[in-house]
C-alpha cells in the first residue's frame, strides 16, 4: 500500500520536475514541440493524400523513413554496449552512465516505432502486426522478429530505468539479484534487435546488395561507433551543465572501444566492397551504383564518399591516443563518426538495395519534402523524449530529488515565507 | 504493328523516367486526393476497422463483407459491382507460358490488363511490364528499356519480354509478409488480402520481379471504366495505401475463361492453362519446346515460363 503511494508520489513529483524548469530549458522543449508540430502537419497531409506526396514509388519502394529507422536501431542497441565493460569487466567509472545509456535507447527505440508507423500505408491497421491483438506471421516474416524485439527491448530499458529511478528516488538501494540479469539480458537484446533489423533485408534474394553474409556484423559494427559517439558527447555537456560527475577516463575507455570498433567496420565495408567489385558479377551494379554512379545517375555518390571518408579519418582520430584524449579532436571525431554511419545505415543501405530495381530500372530517389519535415518531427519527439527523461532523471541520480528532499519546493517554500 | 502507349509520366509518378517532371503532378493528384478526403469518400466504418483476415472469416462473415462492399462501391461508382469469391477449383493449378520469339511488344496486354482488373487510372497502375531488350545481350535485365516509345515495334536487333507476377511456388512475398496479408491460394495464385493489408511494402522488396505495386495515392477510376465482374481477392476496387498484384485475373480463369492479357494478344505469345492436366496447351508447351523460368537461381519456383516458340 505504502508502495503505491509512493509510486504515485513518483510519479507526480517527476511530472512537476519535467513542467519546471528556467529560460533555456523552456526555449529548448518549445522549440521541439514547434519542430513537432511542423512534422505532425506534414504528416497529416501525407494522410490525407497518401504516400504519394513521399518520393517513394513501386521502383523505391523504401526510401528515407526506412533509412532512419534502421540508424536508430543501431543506436538503441549501441546505448547498451557501454553496459558490457560496465558489467562484465565490472569497470566502474562507466556504470553511472549505463542508465543513461538507457534512456537514450528508450528515445531512440520510440523515434524508431515512429518512422515504422509513418512509414506503412495503412497506420489505421497497425492493430494487425501487434502481438496477440493482431495476426503476426511469425515466426516466417523477420519484421514480424522485428516488432517483437524491438517491443521487448522498449519495455526491458523502460523498466530497468523506471526502477532504477525510482529506487534512487525513495533513496532504497536497487535489488541486485533484480537488476543484474535484467541488465546482463539488455546486452543480448541489444544485439539481437540489430541483428533482427540486418536479416530483415539479409534475408531478401532479391536485393543481391543487402542479401550478403556479412550484413549483421556490418549493422552491428557501425553501430557500435555510431552509438557511442553520440553519448560522448551527451557525457561531456551533462557535466558541464548538471552536477553529474563524470570522469575523463570513462569518456577515453569510450573512446578506445570506439577505435577497434570502427577499425572493425571499415575492414568489413572493405571486405564487403572487394568481393563485390573484384569479382564483378551482375551484382556488383548496387555497389557501383552507390560509389560511381550508373548511367550518369550519381545522386549518391559523393555522400557514399563522404560517409567512406568521415569514417577513416574518425578511426585515426581516435586510434591515435593523443588525439583521443584532446577535446577538440576527440569532438571532431565524434560528429566525423556519426555522419559517416548516418549515411552508411540510413541512404547508403536503403536506396543502392532498391537501384536499380528488380528489373533494372533506375529510379533516382531523394526524399520529398514531406518526408524531411515528417522525419524532422520524429527526430524531435525522440529528443523530446530524452530531454524529459533527463531532466528528471539527473537530479534523482543524484539525490537532489527525493521523496524526502526536493530542493525546488524548498525554495519555494523559503520564499513565500520572505514576504511574511 | 504500332506500339501501345508505355505508362504515361504524367501518371503521377509510377513512371518516374523523368525525374523533375513528376513533382508538379503530385500537387494535382494531391488536391484531388484531398477533395475526395473532405467529400467523405474516406470514411472508415467500425465493420471496416475491425474485419479479421480473409481467410479467418467465417462462410456467413465473408458474405456480410461482400455485402457491405458492394454497397460501398455502389456508392462510390453508380453502379452495381459484383464481388465474388469464387474458392479454387480442384485439381487445377494455373500455368503460365510466354513465347518471346513471338512477342513484339505493342504493350494490348498492359492495357487489357488494367481495364480487366479495374486498377487505378490515376495515378496508373500497371501490372505487366514490357521490357524492350537488345538481341545481342539477351535477357539482361540491366540493358532493359522500360519507356520505349518508337513509331513502330518490334524495332531492328530488340525482342520483348513482358513481366508480371511469376505465382511462385516459392513465394519470397508470402514469407515475408509480417501480417499474413498474403498468401498462395490452392490453385497456385497468390492474392492478397486489400483488407488486411497494413501497407509496409515489405514484400515489393522480397519480390524479384517487380510485380507488386502499391496505391501510392487513392485509386480514381472512372464510373464508366469500373469493371463490374470482380473477386475479392482479385480486381474488386482497391484502397489507398495498400499493396496489389496480377492474380491471374482470378475472377475469370476460376470461371473457366483465360485472363485479359491472353485474349487480347495479337500474336499468339501468350498460353495458359490446368499444369495439372495432360492434356492441355500448357503442358505441350513445357514438354516441347526450350522453355525458361526468369531468375531461376532464385529458387521462387514460378508458374509462370518463358519460351521460344519457333
Amino acid at each position: 500500500m505504502s508502495t503505491l503511494r509512493n509510486f504515485s508520489r513518483f510519479i507526480t513529483d517527476t511530472i512537476r520536475i519535467i513542467t519546471t524548469g528556467g529560460p533555456i530549458y523552456y526555449a529548448w522543449v518549445a522549440l521541439l514541440l514547434l519542430l513537432i508540430g511542423v512534422g505532425a502537419n506534414a504528416y497529416i497531409g501525407q494522410l490525407h493524400n497518401g504516400l504519394l506526396v513521399t518520393n517513394m514509388r513501386d521502383q523505391v519502394s523504401w526510401g528515407f523513413y526506412i533509412g532512419n529507422f534502421t540508424f536508430l536501431v543501431g543506436v538503441a542497441a549501441a546505448a547498451i554496449m557501454l553496459v558490457i565493460p560496465a558489467y562484465i569487466y565490472d569497470w566502474e567509472p562507466i556504470k553511472e552512465i549505463t542508465i543513461l545509456g538507457e534512456m537514450l535507447a528508450i528515445s531512440a527505440l520510440v523515434m524508431c516505432l515512429g518512422f515504422v508507423m509513418v512509414d506503412i500505408g495503412r497506420p489505421d491497421r497497425f492493430w494487425h502486426i501487434m502481438p496477440v491483438l493482431g495476426r503476426l506471421n511469425w515466426p516466417q516474416s523477420m519484421l514480424a522478429w522485428d516488432v517483437l524485439v524491438l517491443n521487448a527491448y522498449l519495455v526491458l530499458n523502460y523498466f530497468v530505468v523506471t526502477y532504477l529511478l525510482y529506487c534512487a528516488y525513495t533513496e532504497r538501494h536497487y535489488v541486485k539479484k533484480l537488476v543484474t540479469p535484467l541488465v546482463l539480458l539488455s546486452i543480448p537484446m541489444a544485439v539481437s534487435i540489430h541483428t533482427c533489423t540486418a536479416y530483415l533485408y539479409n534475408g531478401l534474394a532479391s536485393r543481391p546488395f543487402w542479401n550478403s553474409a556479412i550484413l549483421a556484423p556490418r549493422f552491428l559494427a557501425s553501430a557500435f561507433c555510431s552509438g557511442p559517439a553520440i553519448l560522448l558527447i551527451l557525457l561531456q555537456i551533462l557535466r558541464k551543465t548538471t552536477k553529474l560527475s563524470i570522469k575523463d577516463e570513462a569518456i577515453f575507455k569510450i573512446a578506445e572501444l570506439m577505435a577497434y570498433t570502427m577499425g572493425f567496420n571499415l575492414f568489413l565495408t572493405a571486405a564487403e566492397s572487394f568481393k563485390e567489385l573484384y569479382s564483378g558479377t551482375e551484382h556488383m551494379v548496387y555497389f557501383q551504383y552507390l560509389l560511381f554512379g550508373v548511367k550518369g545517375h550519381n545522386t549518391l555518390v559523393p555522400y557514399a564518399w563522404a560517409s567512406i571518408i568521415c569514417g577513416a579519418i574518425a578511426f585515426l582520430l581516435f586510434l591515435v591516443p593523443k588525439t583521443r584524449t584532446n577535446w577538440v579532436t576527440l569532438n571532431i571525431g565524434c560528429v566525423l563518426i556519426y555522419a559517416s554511419v548516418y549515411i552508411e545505415k540510413g541512404m547508403g543501405l536503403i536506396i543502392p538495395g532498391l537501384t536499380p530495381d528488380a528489373l533494372g530500372e533506375i529510379y533516382v530517389y531523394t526524399p520529398s519534402k514531406t518526408e524531411i519535415f515528417v522525419a524532422m518531427g520524429i527526430f524531435a519527439l525522440g529528443f523530446l523524449v530524452f530531454t524529459i527523461m533527463l531532466k528528471a532523471a539527473v537530479p534523482m541520480m543524484l539525490g537532489e530529488f527525493t521523496i524526502n528532499r526536493s530542493p525546488k519546493l524548498d525554495a519555494a517554500a523559503a520564499k513565500s515565507q520572505e514576504p511574511a | 504493328m504500332t506500339a501501345q502507349e508505355p505508362c504515361q509520366p504524367s501518371s503521377g509518378g509510377q513512371c518516374p523516367s523523368t525525374e523533375e517532371g513528376s513533382r508538379r503532378e503530385f500537387l494535382g493528384v494531391a488536391v484531388a486526393a484531398v477533395a475526395a478526403a473532405l467529400t467523405g469518400c474516406e470514411k472508415l466504418s467500425a465493420e471496416e476497422f475491425l474485419q479479421d483476415k480473409f481467410t479467418e472469416l467465417s462462410k456467413s462473415e465473408v458474405q456480410t463483407v461482400i455485402a457491405r462492399l458492394e454497397k460501398e462501391y455502389k456508392e462510390k461508382y453508380g453502379k452495381e459491382v459484383k464481388v465474388g469469391n469464387a474458392p479454387p477449383v480442384p485439381g487445377v493449378i494455373f500455368g503460365y507460358a510466354l513465347d518471346l520469339s513471338r512477342c513484339i511488344g505493342c504493350r494490348r496486354c498492359v492495357h487489357a490488363c488494367v481495364k480487366e482488373n479495374n486498377q487505378s487510372r490515376e495515378p496508373e497502375i500497371q501490372w505487366i511490364k514490357v521490357l524492350e531488350l537488345e538481341k545481342e545481350e539477351g535477357v539482361n535485365l540491366q540493358h532493359a528499356e522500360h519507356y520505349y516509345n518508337p513509331d513502330e515495334v518490334p524495332r531492328e536487333g530488340h525482342f520483348y519480354m513482358p513481366v508480371q507476377c511469376q505465382q511462385c511456388k516459392k513465394p519470397p512475398c508470402v514469407k515475408v509478409c509480417p501480417v499474413g496479408a498474403t498468401w498462395r491460394e490452392k490453385d497456385g495464385i497468390v492474392v492478397v488480402d486489400y483488407n488486411w493489408c497494413i501497407g509496409c511494402r515489405y514484400c515489393m522488396a522480397a519480390c524479384p520481379y517487380g510485380a507488386r505495386h502499391f496505391n501510392w495515392g487513392e485509386p480514381q477510376i472512372a464510373s464508366k471504366d469500373v469493371n463490374p465482374e470482380t473477386h475479392y481477392l482479385g480486381n474488386r476496387p482497391r484502397p489507398k495505401g495498400v499493396v496489389e498484384k496480377c492474380t491471374f485475373c482470378i475472377q475469370r480463369t476460376r470461371e473457366g475463361k483465360y485472363p485479359a492479357c491472353l485474349e487480347v494478344c495479337p500474336t499468339g505469345s501468350r498460353k495458359f492453362g490446368n499444369l495439372l492436366d495432360k492434356e492441355s496447351e500448357i503442358r505441350y508447351v513445357l514438354e516441347n519446346k526450350r522453355v525458361f523460368k526468369l531468375k531461376e537461381e532464385l529458387n521462387t519456383q514460378p508458374n509462370f515460363f518463358y519460351f521460344y516458340g519457333v
